[in-house]
């Protein structure tokens, strides 16, 4: 049986990807009749003078159709005397630089276009170096549309000299350059009468007969435990695809991370049972002792692997959102899924130079080193050793989307705190955690004007939209921290003020906090303002008439208070001083408690108070 | 991974997705049309799996209008490997008498489409398996292994989530759900040969026979049932056919044809002068249809 090769085409936009794959399958008669009339009528209908227009073949979604470009990766599969082939062909624009990371994190050739009339351009070098990160180590460059440069080969030898500069510093076994034009044809299948200066092979040539496997067999046995199989008491089997090596019944492993032993007792590849398993290879794996084995384990024999919580890592950012350090996300690795926490960003790499730049936040598309910190140990190698324990991607939390992926460079040592040494955890950090930026917000009014009602509503909403909060109101604080004040004019500035320093130290911790106290004086929410911060605090007037608040008396206290039972009662026997400029003011007596909850979450997000 | 051939690599592919989905997926089903591609895919659980059945039903979208032999398969199989297999039947459509020959596109919609997103909100289901082939037509060909569905099931092709190595994000938000296409990248050649490298069992239909047809529309029907009537200046005529692709009899047409072993299925196919799906009448509607149904929830 022939063996198969994975490839992708890349390049910079109108370099003509898709017209070389359509060229290939078009020549090398790799077509069905129905695809061949259908893309002649299709050409037809559109612009290009009924010349065939390669491209359609592959560009398959409509608004590629309707716009002319490539957004998405496509998969073609043909065959020859030689080869199995699966391509992916990648879209060139900038935007779409992930969906070609897609396409490289797949294959194991790439073949890079250039446009001879126009060089190498900044997404050249951009997708070669994504197809290097992504593990890539043949690259061949093709120098297309040659005819729009007469098949000059100086040009050619100019181009090839520039790329050769260019990836020098990437980790690559092989490149190879061949001057081809993909829609004329030229060296595609067919070599070119117009190139008699090039001696090399033609592409199909070159993909036919690139060896891709890896050179040194490994020794020992990995393999990353993807479920365990427990049809009944009998039999409890781990399921994994074999990473590294191979395995024998009767061989002793060690399960990581617990690092018990024990020895295989039975293997089945698919429904045979079998002796051995080999890389590659679906098993299913008994052992003859009930180790802690589970999804994420990795099970070893003669490797040397690796146990850390912290790495430094190289990542590709791939959401629109934009990556924030000391966010949380949930990472993959192998078949280990855990909770991971990005510490810092060490620097960007510049596309074009190469070079490093100082960031503390990254956008679409942009390439970053990275310190990572996981919430437990998991088993891990440099992508270098292993694809398989050193590649991950980051998923967001909340979107599930895949923010990013990445490869392991080296492990950081906790005893060495290479990370916190330099990184102490700030209020920022914390806040970013959770997604929110941390603010008190302060209600004031009279008793029984609304302030709890609104306060708990507001705290309702917010945990609702997946917000970190605490709610301080009178009864919470009262019982336990300020339990030894009353209600004399001093109690009362200290309450506040302890109330402040509680809500500041919440803020510290990144949440969000919300309070509900009558704090009647000017000056003692003014110290508020002052020990939490101007851009924290937060303060909502509640304004509701004395006489309203009197008619509802939910707790009976007016009552009380007008017939003399409680002293220095605030709107009775003690004054209320209203806010002179209040973040906001809520009128109660005017609209529904859903209403002015409505309004006071509009009024915090168009002020961009929740979040930065 | 090097030494593995060809096909050994294709199965390895398809049954580390297959433990993927059972392992982090909440309710996962495997969609099951009783066609090559789906007894390739039953055959793949089957050995992801053993000794343990498969972790998850079988479901079909019976739209009351398949070959007989194709329903007498699926009973036989599921009965013999002792599988749940679930079938699904919109009652709303039969109830209001959709059929292939009066309501055109609309059947599909109603009997395929709509039935395929109510049987897999029936059972909640969260990821189904799809024996879909990048291969097979060009929108495909751009689809992820792990595609996505919104709440209503539709499929947004300009904004799929990266998908990188084999590490695969199954997470979804409440109400979406996940096709999952583990034999993507599989080729009809590949399934042809996987089906006589591991000796699976097909439908017989797949095999010339003598079978009463009419010739329609350039298409060859299968006489079926007596709900086929024939139009004034049709006839039924015995004809050595066999089909390529299984579906809706009245919507699949048949090829003359004299293979009647696999050997000869095999050599046929992969000389053949057409690819696959201009068997099937629904797909030249215009270009783009394949998508503007997957968008709808299609599978």
């Amino acid at each position: 049986m022939i063996d198969s090769l994975k490839f992708i085409t890349c390049g910079s936009v109108d370099d003509g990807k898709s017209t070389l794959i359509g060229h290939l399958l078009y020549d090398a008669k790799l077509l069905f009749s129905d695809q061949e009339k259908a893309l002649e009528l299709e050409s037809k209908v559109g612009s290009n003078d009924g010349d065939i227009d390669y491209s359609l073949l592959l560009d398959g979604l409509m608004a590629e159709r309707e716009q002319g470009i490539t957004i998405d990766v496509a998969y073609r599969y043909f065959i020859t005397d030689h080869r199995s082939f699966i391509v992916a062909d990648t879209p060139g624009h900038e935007q779409y630089t992930r969906n070609m990371a897609v396409g490289a994190s797949f294959a194991d050739v790439a073949v890079i276009l250039v446009d001879a009339s126009q060089g190498i351009l900044i997404q050249t070098k951009r997708h070669a170096r994504i197809c290097s990160l992504m593990g890539i180590k043949h690259f061949v460059l093709a120098v297309n549309k040659m005819d729009l440069i007469a098949y000059d080969e100086h040009r050619f030898n100019e181009i090839k000299e520039e790329f050769l500069r260019e990836v020098a510093n990437l980790d690559l076994d092989t490149i190879s350059v061949i001057p081809v034009s993909a829609t004329e044809g030229d060296n595609i299948v067919n070599r070119s009468q117009h190139t008699s200066w090039y001696t090399g092979e033609t592409l199909i040539r070159y993909l036919e007969t690139i060896d891709v496997s890896i050179k040194s067999k490994q020794s020992g046995f990995l393999m990353s435990v993807q479920r365990v199989s427990r049809p009944n008491h009998k039999f409890r089997g781990f399921q994994g695809q074999v990473e590294v090596g191979e395995i024998s019944v009767g061989d002793e492993i060690i399960s990581f991370p617990s690092e018990e032993k024990a020895c295989v007792k039975s293997i089945f590849i698919g429904n045979k049972d079998c002796t051995t398993v080999s890389a590659g290879q679906p098993a299913n794996i008994q052992l003859d002792s009930e180790i802690d084995v589970s999804r994420g384990c990795v099970l070893v024999r003669d490797v040397a692997v690796e146990l850390a919580d912290m790495f430094t890592a190289e990542i590709l950012w791939m959401d629109d959102a934009e990556l924030v350090v000391g966010r949380n996300y949930v990472l993959k690795l192998g078949t280990k899924v855990v909770p991971a926490t990005l510490m810092k960003i060490k620097h960007k790499i510049d596309i074009n130079t190469g070079k490093h730049i100082s960031a503390d936040k990254l956008l679409k598309n942009e390439l970053a080193i990275c310190d990572l910190s996981l919430a437990e140990n998991i088993v891990f190698d440099s992508f270098t050793n292993s694809k398989g324990l050193g590649s991950f991607i980051l998923m967001d939390r909340i979107t599930n989307m895949t923010s990013a992926c990445g490869v392991i460079k080296h492990a950081l040592r906790r005893s060495t705190n290479v990370v916190w040494q330099d990184t102490d955890v700030t209020q920022k950090i914390r806040a970013n955690q959770k997604n929110q930026r941390p603010i008190t917000i302060w209600f004031t009014g009279l008793s029984g004007s609304g302030k709890s009602t609104l306060a708990n509503e507001l705290e309702k909403r917010l945990v609702a939209m997946g917000k970190h909060t605490m709610l301080l109101d009178g009864d919470n604080v009262r019982h336990g921290l300020n339990k030894n004040l009353g209600f004399k004019p001093q109690d009362r500035v200290e309450n506040i003020r302890r109330i402040a320093e509680v809500s500041k130290l919440m803020n510290e911790a990144g949440l969000i906090v919300i309070t509900s106290f009558i704090s009647p004086y000017q000056e003692d929410r003014q110290s508020a303002r002052e020990v939490i911060g101007e851009d924290s605090f937060v303060e909502i007037y509640v304004s509701t008439s004395v006489e309203e608040c009197e008619r509802r008396d939910v707790k009976g206290l007016y009552k009380k208070a007008r017939a003399g039972e409680i002293p220095n009662f605030t709107g009775v026997s003690a004054p209320y001083e209203e806010p002179n400029s209040p973040f906001m003011k809520v009128e109660t007596e005017m609209c529904s408690i859903e209403k002015a909850t409505d309004l006071i979450l509009q009024t915090l997000m168009e002020q961009k108070c929740l979040k930065e | 991974m090097g030494d593995l051939k060809h096909l050994e690599q294709l199965e390895a592919e398809a049954i580390y997705i297959m433990r993927e989905v059972a392992a982090e997926c909440e309710r996962p089903v495997m969609l099951y049309s009783i066609g090559k591609d789906s007894s390739v895919m039953l055959h793949l659980a089957i050995k992801a799996f053993y000794p343990e059945k498969p972790p998850f039903p079988f479901m079909h979208i019976d739209t009351t209008w398949k070959f007989k032999e194709m329903i007498e398969f699926r009973e036989k199989r599921a009965m013999e490997l002792g599988i749940e297999m679930l079938v699904y039947t919109n009652m709303d459509g039969v109830e209001q008498g959709i059929n292939p020959f009066d309501h055109g596109a609309s059947y599909t919609d109603i009997m395929k489409t709509q039935a395929l997103k109510d049987g897999l909100n029936k059972y909640d289901f969260t990821a189904a398996f799809g024996g879909g082939r990048r291969d097979e037509e060009k929108s495909r060909a751009k689809e992820r292994i792990f595609s996505f569905r919104n709440p209503a099931h539709s499929w947004d092709p300009k904004n799929q989530r990266p998908e990188m190595w084999n590490l695969y994000n199954t997470k979804i938000n409440k109400g979406e759900s996940i096709r999952v296409f583990p034999i993507s990248n599989w080729t009809e050649a590949d399934i042809w040969q996987y089906i006589r490298q591991e000796k699976i069992e097909i439908v017989s239909l797949y095999y010339a026979k003598e079978r009463p047809v009419v010739y329609r529309d350039g298409n060859i029907i299968l006489v079926d049932d007596d709900r086929l009537k024939l139009l004034p200046d049709e006839n039924v005529e015995m004809q050595k056919v066999r089909f390529r692709t299984l579906g809706c009899y009245p919507l699949t047409g048949g090829v003359e044809s004299t293979a009647d072993t696999l050997d000869l299925i095999i050599e046929e196919t992969l000389g053949s002068v057409s690819s696959e799906r201009t068997t099937r009448v629904i797909d030249y509607e215009a270009t783009g249809s394949m998508e503007k149904r997957k968008r709808e929830g299609y599978f």
